[in-house]
């Protein structure tokens, strides 16, 4: 049985991903904003299968709350196998660009809590020699596009900051993986018109999961964005400026 | 806001949808564009228009899948609406409890089930899906949220059980499970040689056992096999399982699907007389006993995915039909005469006694008698003249269609054969409406 502690609970993708745990007779400890959600999801869960299920609420930007809250998920589950960070929102960009305040608010709550959260978890599972540390990033940190580069320069900060976590923490025998999931099919995203590269949450999950057992460094979700990616990446910057992302 | 190309099971109507989400239920019924109609729309599984609003807007509620409770000692489960059946059971068999009744697929929404009131081959001792709802909450346009049970609401519950989502959004129910032994069921396949015989067999059979359905050849003319076929009696397994697995069980978790949809439908007359010859000679005992696991005795045609396309891109109509116990037999033997004649026979012709137990809703289809099921290739105006014939046959044998099978009865047909129509008006929200249910009110 793991110990897995789920920050961004009531997320799709992770409400995906705790139903596969839970079918695995895992112990989860949920962690969200929602009181009355994070109930419905810790129920259904428990009928699942979960071995134990518990929640508390917390806001992620509350910096202050972070540490009390992972010693609560600690003590319930009886310590950390496993953390799950997969807060975060999709900012609306055109907003973000008439809005320091709202810019900063986004690149806060998809960047900064996230790297705060890192902090005091990386220090935990340092000493503690083992477990895993995941994180929801996406494949929008890879390069910043004009349609969507305040969220993607948030997802970038902690994609880099995971990779400086990852090489400090490797002796240690701790595993940190950064998800990169594509375009999810999510409440997030329901205000999108859905083409050939969109999937469900269900088959994300899939692959979060699996990554999380290997202990795989970067995984794209589905596979297939890892090529795309990479020629998104591989354009130069003088070609890339021109073009409508 | 999103907009999405919606069809329904029959792959007859690809329709332009405006898309909402119900994202728990919790949620504020959603918002909408002024003077446009909503319907709740589930997995999708019912054939016809019932679960399509072309013109205005569908409320995706698959996303209400968690479940609520789950008492393991009483079998009673609480669940949001969108949990399929297959993710139910997945649940609860492994505790030892099944669903009451079950149609032919087990990816339809409990919602769903509720809203069709579906039936399965139990239905002589167990009834409808509805006779075993203990209470649901209906959500309202105006935001009120009835709760629904034989003591609360309870002219809502009749209204909304079998009400084709008319009535409000169904945002949860509590089921009264079966208790069961294990996934095994003990299978009885028995051939019968005509319509005479199918009715004594079945008869004898509904006694004893709890699940009975049979299959007819419905290719054969009068005087050379009408009515011939197997019927298929089972149980489930009182303790655990012995004996050999059935074959189909294994096929089934393959995972066999259809791609695409062919050009033509593969659906035609040859292949049709050739597979109801063979169907009906891969038994040569007159009767076969065999121990199947539950998804290959309910649920043999999930086990290919969208075998909905092997009838091509021109879709499929299913006629069921329900007759009257007195004039059952002499209308079944005239409705299948009637098809072998037009040479347009079914692939999968499925006759059912229904029993006694009354159904729950205004609108529910199941009613004592005898009912039939038949598949149609999309063949256009010469398949329209067919199904005129079968209607007039129904109508005189005190007869009903299935609206969750249907795209096409004549409101005529709708009103004569659901008489309290009048009655369940009233309760239909403002705000919603379906395809079905502006095509059968229609002034003729």
């Amino acid at each position: 049985m793991r110990r897995i502690l789920i920050i961004g609970a009531t997320s799709a993708i992770a409400q995906a991903a705790a139903r596969l745990w839970a079918a695995r007779r895992e112990a989860l400890y949920l962690v969200g904003r929602d009181p009355a959600r994070l109930e419905s999801i810790a129920a259904d869960l428990r009928i699942r299968g979960a071995a134990r299920v518990d929640h508390a609420v917390m806001d992620a930007t509350d910096i202050a709350a972070h540490a009390a809250v992972i010693e609560r998920a600690a003590s319930f589950l009886g310590g950390l196998d496993t953390v799950l960070i997969a807060h975060g929102t999709l900012s609306d960009q055109t907003a973000c660009q008439e809005s320091v305040a709202r810019t900063l608010a986004e690149i806060n709550l998809n960047g900064l809590s996230v790297v705060a959260l890192l902090t005091l978890l990386g220090n935990r599972f340092e000493q503690q020699r083992s477990g895993t540390i995941a994180v929801i990033c996406s494949v929008a940190g890879d390069r910043g596009r004009s349609s969507n580069y305040v969220y993607g320069s948030a997802k970038a900060l902690v994609s880099a900051f995971l990779s400086g976590l990852r090489q400090r923490l490797h002796r240690t025998g701790v595993a940190v993986v950064t998800l990169k999931p594509g375009f999810v099919d999510t409440p997030m995203t329901a205000a999108f018109a859905k083409g050939v590269l969109w999937v469900a949450p269900a088959r994300v999950a899939k692959g979060l999961v699996a990554a999380i057992d290997r202990g795989r460094p970067v995984a794209y979700l589905p596979g297939f964005w890892r090529p795309i990616m990479f020629l998104v990446r591989a354009i130069p910057e003088r070609w890339f400026r021109t073009l409508k992302l | 806001m999103p907009r999405g190309m919606v069809s329904s099971w029959g792959n007859l109507v690809h329709a332009d949808h405006e898309l909402r989400r119900l994202a728990s239920r919790h949620a504020d019924f959603p918002q909408l564009p002024a003077r446009c109609s909503v319907l709740p729309f589930g997995n999708g599984r019912s054939y016809g228009d019932s679960c399509l609003n072309v013109g205005g807007v569908l409320l995706e509620m698959r996303a209400l899948d968690r479940f609520i409770a789950f008492d393991r000692e009483t079998g009673v489960i609480a669940c949001e609406a969108g949990v399929l059946l297959d993710e139910l059971l997945a649940i609860t068999v492994p505790a030892g409890w099944f669903v009451p009744v079950t149609p032919g697929t087990r990816f339809v929404t409990v919602g769903g089930a509720i809203a069709n009131d579906v039936h399965g081959k139990n239905h002589h001792v167990a009834g409808t899906f509805g006779c075993h709802v203990r209470r649901f909450e209906l959500l309202r346009s105006s935001g009120a949220r009835l709760a629904c049970s034989p003591t609360e609401n309870p002219e809502w519950l009749a209204a909304t059980i079998g009400g084709l989502g008319l009535t409000g959004v169904i945002t949860w129910a509590e089921i009264q499970l079966r208790r069961i032994a294990g996934p095994w069921l003990d299978v009885e396949t028995l051939r019968f040689g005509g319509l005479a015989e199918f009715f004594e067999l079945c008869a004898q059979s509904d006694r004893d056992w709890e699940h009975t359905v049979a299959w007819i050849d419905c290719t054969r003319s009068p005087g050379s096999g009408l009515g011939r076929g197997l019927l298929q009696r089972a149980n489930h397994l009182e303790r655990g399982p012995v004996g050999h697995v059935d074959k189909a069980s294994r096929a089934a978790a393959r995972g066999l699907r259809v791609p695409f949809a062919p050009p033509v439908s593969l659906v035609n007359g040859p292949t049709l007389r050739a597979f109801n010859t063979f169907y009906y000679h891969r038994q040569r005992a007159s009767r076969k006993k065999a121990l199947q696991h539950y998804e290959s005795f309910f649920y043999p045609l999930d086990g290919i995915r969208n075998w909905n396309r092997l009838y091509g891109p021109r879709g499929f109509y299913q006629y069921q039909c329900v007759v009257a116990p007195e004039s059952g037999r002499e209308a079944i033997a005239e409705l299948l005469a009637c098809v072998a004649a037009s040479g347009q026979g079914s692939f999968l012709a499925v006759l059912k006694l229904f029993g006694a137990p009354a159904s729950p809703g205004m609108l529910s289809f199941p009613m004592q008698g005898v009912t039939l099921a038949l598949d149609f290739p999309n063949r256009g105006a010469k398949l329209a003249r067919l199904f005129a014939q079968l209607d007039e046959l129904v109508a005189a044998a005190g007869g009903r269609l299935y609206p969750a099978k249907d795209a096409r009865m004549p409101g005529s047909l709708f009103r004569s054969g659901y008489p309290r129509w009048r009655e369940f008006v009233p309760f239909i929200d403002p705000r919603h409406s379906s395809s079905f249910w502006r095509r059968v009110m229609a002034a003729e």
